[in-house]
């Protein structure tokens, strides 16, 4: 158990890290999603399943959706003029 | 760049280096001190922790018999802590205001949006629709579970509405705003809004003018561990998860179009 632990923890970490390496808006969305789900999995953990549950809906879900919906309103989606090169 | 002379490009350059060179220390030097900082923390579960004193205890030791709630975070949140969660009902409100003061549209210019909207918006496709139908159901009889078995289990108002909130954008995004919109028109959304706001403020009010410290035993405690325990505690989560299933629901619809 602790060393699912500790691989949880790594891969926030490299989540975490990656979310703000990630140049490319799309992408950096996605990880932030697995940076909840894997969040939630650690409250579980931590023997909070109140937070996981709310971290699973919130995080994941909704929080993902509106940032795609913003990023959509700004056209940062589909015009890849507007995404820094590579 | 261009439009630089040789000795402004000199000290453009010489910025850029030095940028990231101090980026790098400020950023290493806060990364430090928040570690030194995380040392000195208790470690988790630690027996002579600061956070293990007598208002935890009092929670723990009292709960149940207080409130009636076998959930003691329900207990705390709901109850000894009402007056909390109305702050924070009323925070989601507020938000959903704001972003109805900045985004929403006016009902015409909506229906010209949406019908300039329609052949560029590629069909959802069987994948989606079909995913929705088999998954739809379940996410909100796991919301509902969630609210009404808040003082039970963990859970309660806000992972319930939130659960709720999210099925509803999924069968918005798989079916479309116009068959959403049968069942939660705007202005039943707007009623069940703000009448469980008020439902909750109310029922907090009352606790004010009757001067209890945590809400009242004039709702019989019931058994602990059955459905209808806990007093007012359950009515609250519902109160509560309606608030936020529609705040949730009615940000992602004026960020998606501007409207219901």
């Amino acid at each position: 158990m602790t060393l699912f632990k500790v691989l949880l923890l790594l891969f926030l970490i490299a989540c975490a890290a990656a979310v703000s390496l990630t140049r490319r808006l799309l992408p950096a969305i996605i990880i932030f999603m697995s940076y909840s789900l894997v969040m939630s999995l650690l409250w579980a953990l931590l023997e909070a399943p109140d937070l996981a549950v709310t971290e699973a809906a919130v995080g994941a879900g909704i929080t993902s959706v509106l940032f795609f919906l913003a990023l959509k309103r700004v056209r940062a989606l589909r015009g890849e003029e507007n995404e820094p090169p590579e | 760049m261009n439009r630089l002379n040789d000795g402004e490009r000199g000290i453009f350059r010489r910025f850029q280096a030095g940028y990231g060179a101090i980026g790098l220390l400020v950023s290493g030097a806060l990364a430090a001190v928040l570690l030194l900082t995380v040392s000195y923390l208790p470690g988790f579960g630690q027996a002579d922790r600061p956070t293990e004193n007598e208002v935890s205890q009092r929670y723990i030791a009292k709960g149940l018999e207080e409130t009636g709630a076998t959930n003691v975070v329900a207990a705390v949140i709901l109850d000894y802590r009402a007056f909390d969660t109305l702050g924070e009902s009323a925070v989601l409100f507020a938000a959903l205001a704001a972003v109805i003061l900045l985004l929403r549209e006016e009902p015409a210019a909506l229906a010209r949006r949406m019908a300039e909207r329609k052949p560029f918006e590629p069909d959802q496709g069987p994948i989606l629709r079909i995913t929705a139908r088999v998954l739809i159901p379940w996410l909100l009889l796991f919301g509902a579970y969630l609210v009404l078995n808040g003082h039970l289990s963990p859970g309660g108002g806000f992972s319930g509405g939130a659960v709720t909130g999210a099925a509803m954008i999924l069968h918005n995004l798989a079916f479309g705003p116009e068959q959403t919109r049968r069942f939660l028109s705007e202005r039943i959304f707007f009623r069940l809004l703000v009448g469980a706001l008020c439902f909750y403020g109310l029922a907090k009010g009352y606790v004010f003018f009757t001067g209890g410290n945590h809400l009242p035993g004039s709702i019989p405690l019931g058994q602990a561990g059955s459905i209808f325990s806990g007093g007012l505690i359950g009515p609250l989560n519902i109160a509560v998860g309606i608030v936020t299933a529609c705040a949730v629901y009615g940000i992602f619809a004026l960020f998606d179009r501007g409207g219901w």
